[in-house]
């Protein structure tokens, strides 16, 4: 049974190793994104302007108690009743995007909240304000601390992008599951997807180590 | 959205809470033991826990639960939708409690451990009297925080067909042709049964707080 499936599999190696880098793409697109998105969403919630820092920590707040795949289709299913509709590839990414921004806005914030007040204190006394402030001040020291959160947070988009399954964005589950479907051969199938996700999350958690290595060294 | 449409939607949230409960008093105690595995270095053992840990921490549930649902018959294993759902979210549960429960137990002092053994007591009494209070008291946060994120993933078994809340909200969705309201009410579902759980961690932490400053 298992040499059948692995037979199959590798007749089928292009459609894994397609489904395999249309996970890596939309991962890879979906978190530069966020980060970027989630950059802004931090500096407004650490901004001055109370009324929007409030109301984008509500919701925050709101956005962690939603499961992705429920946004997912808020996003491809929910749109089009405003006149918006997109196509399920860039559906996705954006749900991915828009999903996981949240999450690293509050990850920054926290990794902000816990730093001491001192060097913010004495970049105002500079004369840094604003967007110098906050590139130049807050943002190095926020960043390195949050380094592994990030890398958590990267893993999750990975581990996240199997939902978009439903929407029937043709990444790595995907392609296991139609070959699944098709041969009838699950286990190999859906096994070597997961060997492909761990490959994936390992690659990530050592590039978070890399990271802190060189961080560290130049400290 | 008529009466039986909300009907559905509370039926779809027994089913998440009914699975996502099962899941937890599953993988719990699993996360546990795979955790005491781990901290007593049993050889082989050892690594091969912490390999399988690392897979499953990996794998998107969508995935594993395509693979449990899937793949068991092929073993001669038919198993049922709910119980496929309820097994694979147990998995990914006993995978990141395992590494709570770790965390726990390598904070933990050997000292009280050494002095409970030079009195004698054997290790089973040791573990239940001495080392799980703490590490329970220690791991709590962490442990409630994994069951919010598995509820959050429990719609992945939706995939096989499971009818949860996320599901029911599609169907409606796409039967009245206006997939918002359905959605939000699902929504609404999920910060409450979530919101619960953080109530009831915040009330454990005071009630843990307070006793030890008696």
């Amino acid at each position: 049974m298992i040499p059948h499936g692995l037979a199959v599999l590798w007749e089928q190696r292009d459609a894994v190793l397609a489904g395999f880098l249309t996970t890596l793409g939309i991962a890879a697109v979906s978190a530069v994104c966020a980060a970027l998105l989630g950059l802004m969403l931090f500096a407004l919630l650490i901004s001055r302007v109370r009324a929007v820092a409030f109301a984008l920590a509500w919701l925050i707040d709101l956005m962690r108690c939603v499961p992705f795949m429920l946004f997912c289709y808020l996003i491809y299913y929910g749109l089009p009743s405003f006149g918006i509709v997109i196509d399920n590839l860039p559906a996705g990414i954006i749900a991915l995007t828009v999903y996981n921004a949240a999450y690293i806005a509050e990850l920054l914030r926290g990794g902000f909240a816990a730093l001491p007040r001192d060097g913010i204190e004495a970049g105002h006394a500079f004369g840094f304000h604003g967007w110098r402030l906050l590139l130049r001040i807050i943002l190095p020291p926020v960043l390195l601390s949050s380094i592994p959160m990030l890398g958590n947070q990267m893993v999750q988009i990975i581990k996240d992008s199997a939902f978009l399954v439903i929407i029937a964005v043709q990444e790595l589950t995907f392609a296991a599951n139609e070959i699944q479907a098709t041969y009838y051969v699950p286990f190999a199938s859906f096994v070597c997807a997961m060997l492909l996700y761990w490959l994936m999350c390992l690659a990530v958690e050592s590039g978070v180590r890399a990271v802190l290595r060189m961080a560290e060294a130049r400290r | 959205m008529g009466t039986g449409d909300y009907l559905a939607l509370a039926a779809g949230a027994l089913n998440t809470i009914a699975i996502s409960l099962l899941a937890i008093a599953i993988g719990t105690p699993l996360g546990l033991g795979l955790a005491l595995i781990r901290w007593a270095r049993l050889r082989g053992f050892d690594t091969l826990v912490a390999a399988v840990v690392s897979l499953l921490r990996a794998t998107p549930s969508v995935t594993l639960v395509l693979l449990v649902y899937f793949a068991l018959p092929t073993l001669g294993v038919e198993v049922p939708r709910f119980t496929a759902g309820v097994a694979t979210l147990a998995l990914g549960s006993m995978a990141y409690n395992c590494e709570i429960w770790r965390g726990a137990l390598l904070a933990f002092p050997t000292d009280q451990l050494d002095a409970a053994r030079a009195f004698g007591m054997p290790a089973s009494l040791r573990f239940r009297l001495i080392v799980l209070p703490q590490i329970l008291r220690a791991a709590l946060p962490a442990l409630v925080n994994e069951m919010t994120l598995l509820i959050k993933v429990s719609p992945a078994v939706a995939v096989i067909g499971v009818v949860e809340t996320t599901r029911a909200a599609v169907r409606i969705g796409a039967a009245t042709y206006s997939p918002i309201p359905p959605f939000l009410v699902a929504l609404a579902i999920y910060v409450a049964v979530i919101g619960c759980f953080v109530a009831t961690q915040r009330v454990l932490e005071r009630r843990r707080d307070h006793g030890l400053a008696a």
